[in-house]
């Protein structure tokens, strides 16, 4: 079999009048976490659909497993697990009927899928709700069901597309060890997101987007470390007097973003780069020293936060 | 992002008229629904208008020239098929008209996009809120009665005196089955197939054994019943009679009057009491 | 924990089978799991609902049959097969039949696909696993024709007992047992077609254009009276449409005239169904494989 999954080659998708993705390059390995960062529109989830074998590309290659999507639709989902933005859970249908008829749909012998489901159901801590109706599961359960289904053909690479995006941050713990424990097993996760601290969690590598492009490549150490300091001081002083300030103190530390609530300050030391502030003789209303993020990434490619 | 925008700020306090708001509150909402409701002002006319053509071309001629010769040398009340069909049919509209602002937006409303909890979360009340749908609901039904009555006075189905009359009978059967449905739909909690099973059972069998095609007393007398408690052959009947002088005792008269207004109030009122707990709750 | 790549390919294998076949990027010949999830859904729905598509017919046969058919007696230059003549009853019957097979095979395909298709988002479930395009299509039509087929027994059962009991008989030919299938047919054409069309629609607005146009046909197709009430150019109009050669073909089986015209209402069917899966494998491909 082969090591290269997903292989991408000048992958680009144009709507009518917009380009959507715009010739993009990557390549994921067997076993790997890869992810796809980038803010609302970037372009990760319509990368997600063709990768998933659900929308065509406009030019370019695009090989899953070796076979191009555009052909062999049918063929590459049976190796795919998908994960959608919003659930798509079978609203007529009870947890276990949800499990039983998607793998019914992969034409799995129903022997097979009614073993299956209870490995599924414990794998989601859900076997108490086997024969509840699928609204009256909470967020995080309609979720751990979503992935669940998604693991009834047994796939070689699970697609999730913002996995945690509207959970509680208990939901998303539980969420992040259950996929964790996926990756232990050999699959191979792809994974967008906006969030950072879920990037640096779960991703080996991650690829970051922006208005179709790629704008970075790497591991989210080497990102942090290519493109921001080791710390950030953030300080701010009122909405009226951001801009002013920022003018008097924009020697201090190696760079800054100027935001309209605050500024960040990026330095190896924080500690150090307040006591300059307070030495200028600024006081300001708050300040926190923190360590570099993904975000501070993006906002060093983009000029822009990924959350707005 | 945030732009430094500043807002002009003169608070709650200073401009909202409390007493204004309560008193015409229930006005404010016949507003929103009747904006909602020009959206679809083209589909309201062109059905207003395409339905009883459609209904008078099909049912008026094709049946009644059935009718006709069935029953020819004696037809029903000595008058032609279609003048004795007219007032059946022209209630059968208000009917419908008026239920449609009270049915599918009120389960809107409580389920689908919650817009009876954010009105609730004004100084409006669940009382004015019913209010509100009841005048959206009149305006609709008296719109839609006006252009079936044009058509009808187009194929000679009714007479120019007649329309005040009927206009009056017709309006008020529309608004009180409306009442009662708005009342039945305050209680639903989720679709489920409500609206099917009302449909089936009992609005389809309504608008067909409530004499609207035929005299009642020609049915079997268990399915007369249906009749008797339809609001729409009390409509039918008081429209024959106000439309060609169809034969009607006083007393029956009053009756059907009675039976109407009765419905009307006990929908609002029951539609008021279940709105306020619903919101409240 | 065994859960995952425990070394079962069957997936993969079962999605492989057609591969190069034609028409392997959207057919994996899998239709049956949609009737089995319609199946399922059915468990946990309200029977009344189910119950009740075949009840609309029957009340329309006692409010029109028994209340206007006593007034209008029998239909003047209608026959039957042997030669006697046609109560209003009987003449309607059919009609209400066929009627019934569309108004439930257009709900099933419009509605119905239109909820699923939007609000639902079951396809894109459904179309992430390995069915194919023409597998969803395909089922979902399977499975309003079986609801078709039963809601017809049921019918044709329900006029045959009113027919014996109060004697006049509303089927009067063995030919009105094929009026069962004929149903079916009917079934299948319009739902061929109503879901070609929905996969064009994008609101509820336009949803109710679809009502705008079964009304009239509903009205004027010979339901309730024969076209000869029109002009010659109107009653050509309505010949073309779909419900009156639905109409037609029941009418002449249950009341045995059997004529090569029925072939000819029947061929009308088989265009609609092949035209309506033509185009909706064709536009389910574009929606959700885009």
């Amino acid at each position: 079999m082969t090591q290269d999954m997903i292989v991408a080659r000048n992958l680009t998708k144009r709507y009518e009048d917009f380009i959507a993705v715009d010739g993009i390059n990557f390549t994921v390995k067997r076993g790997e976490a890869f992810g796809l960062l980038g803010p609302n529109g970037a372009g990760k989830s319509t990368t997600m659909r063709m990768i998933a074998s659900t929308s065509q590309r406009t030019s370019g290659d695009l090989e899953i497993l070796g076979k191009d999507p555009n052909k062999k639709g049918p063929e590459i989902r049976a190796h795919l697990g998908v994960v959608p933005q919003q659930d798509n859970l079978d609203g007529e249908l009870k947890v276990w009927e949800n499990l039983y008829i998607y793998g019914r749909y992969f034409g799995l012998a129903r022997k097979f899928v009614k073993a299956k489901i209870e490995e599924l159901l414990a794998f989601a801590q859900l076997e108490e709700k086997r024969n509840a109706k699928t609204e009256a599961l909470s967020g995080g359960m309609k979720r751990r069901l979503t992935i669940a289904r998604a693991l009834v053909n047994e796939p070689e690479i699970l697609m999730l597309d913002e996995p945690t995006t509207g959970l509680d941050p208990q939901a998303r713990h539980v969420l992040w060890d259950r996929l964790f424990r996926l990756k232990e097993q050999g699959v191979t996760l792809v994974i967008t997101t906006h969030y950072m601290d879920e990037a640096e969690q779960l991703c080996d590598r991650l690829i970051v987007m922006d208005k179709g492009k790629i704008m970075a490549e790497g591991s989210p150490a080497d990102l942090i470390r290519d493109y921001s300091s080791r710390e950030v001081l953030e300080v701010r002083f009122g909405s009226a007097r951001n801009a002013e300030v920022a003018e008097s103190i924009k020697a201090i530390g190696d760079r800054q973003e100027i935001l309209p609530d605050r500024i960040l300050v990026y330095s190896d030391n924080g500690e150090a780069a307040l006591k300059q502030i307070h030495a200028l003789g600024f006081e300001p209303l708050t300040s926190l020293v923190r360590r570099s993020s993904l975000e501070d990434v993006f906002l060093r490619l983009t000029g822009r936060t990924l959350v707005d | 992002m945030t732009s430094n925008t500043t807002m002009t700020w003169r608070g709650a306090k200073e401009i909202v008229n409390l007493r204004k708001a309560t008193t015409w509150g229930a006005w404010f909402v016949a507003e929103y629904r009747l904006r909602n409701m020009s959206k679809w002002i083209g589909a309201i006319i062109a059905f207003g208008l395409g339905n009883p053509i459609m209904l008078l071309l099909s049912v008026g001629v094709g049946i009644g020239s059935l009718v006709d010769n069935g029953t020819s040398g004696n037809p029903i009340d000595g008058v032609g098929y279609l003048v004795f069909l007219a007032p059946a049919l022209l209630a059968s509209a208000a009917i419908q008209s008026a239920m449609d602002e009270t049915t599918f937006p009120t389960l809107q409303g409580f389920v689908w996009d919650k817009s009876f909890f954010s009105m609730n979360s004004t100084q409006l009340r669940g009382r004015s809120i019913v209010s509100g749908i009841m005048i959206a609901a009149a305006i609709r039904c008296i719109l839609t009665v006006f252009m079936f009555e044009a058509i009808l006075m187009a194929f000679g189905a009714i007479t120019w005196s007649s329309i005040p009359a009927l206009t009056w009978s017709a309006i008020i059967v529309g608004l009180s089955f409306a009442s009662v449905m708005l009342a039945a739909t305050s209680f639903v909690k989720q679709d489920d197939g409500f609206f099917a099973i009302v449909g089936r059972f009992i609005i389809a069998p309504m608008f067909m054994f409530s004499g609207t095609y035929y005299p009642l007393e020609i049915l079997p007398v268990p399915l007369q019943v249906v009749g008797w408690v339809s609001p729409l052959w009390h409509a039918t009947d008081l429209g024959r009679h106000l439309s060609y002088g169809h034969p009607v005792e006083g007393w029956v008269l009053v009756v059907h009057y009675a039976y109407l207004v009765i419905l009307y109030f006990v929908g609002h009122y029951v539609a008021s009491r279940q709105f306020e707990k619903r919101l409240g709750a | 924990m065994s859960l995952i790549n425990s070394g079962l390919d069957s997936a993969i294998a079962i999605a492989e089978r057609r591969a190069g076949k034609f028409g392997a990027e959207f057919f994996t010949g899998r239709p049956q799991a949609m009737i089995e999830r319609a199946l399922m859904a059915l468990r946990s729905s309200t029977w009344i609902i189910v119950a009740s598509g075949f009840v609309e017919p029957v009340f329309y046969l006692m409010a029109f049959g028994l209340g206007l058919g006593k007034m209008i007696g029998n239909v003047a230059g209608i026959v039957d097969g042997s030669g006697n003549p046609v109560s209003y009853a009987a003449y309607i019957a059919p009609a209400l039949l066929a009627t019934s097979a569309m108004n439930g095979a257009i709900y099933d395909s419009t509605w119905n696909v239109f909820f699923k298709m939007h609000f639902g988002k079951l396809y894109q479930g459904i179309l992430s696993t390995s069915m194919g395009t023409l597998d969803v299509a395909l089922g979902e039509i399977g499975w309003a024709l079986l609801r078709g087929l039963s809601y017809a027994i049921g019918f044709t059962g329900v006029i045959t007992l009113i027919g014996g009991i109060t004697g006049d008989h509303m089927i009067r030919s063995w030919w009105g047992v094929l009026a069962i299938f004929a149903a079916v047919l009917i079934a299948f054409g319009f739902a061929s077609f109503g879901m070609a069309i929905t996969s064009y629609l994008k609101s509820f607005q336009q949803m109710n254009w679809i009502n705008f146009f079964l009304l009239p046909m509903f009205l004027f197709s010979g339901t309730f009276y024969p076209l000869s009430v029109y002009p010659e150019w109107v009653q050509s109009v309505i010949q073309a449409l779909p419900l009156w050669q639905a109409i037609q073909l029941v009418r002449g089986l249950t009341l045995g005239n059997i004529d090569l015209a029925l072939l000819g209402h029947a061929l009308y069917f088989v265009v609609m169904i092949v035209g309506g899966l033509l185009f909706t494998t064709r536009r389910l491909r574009k929606l959700f494989l885009r």
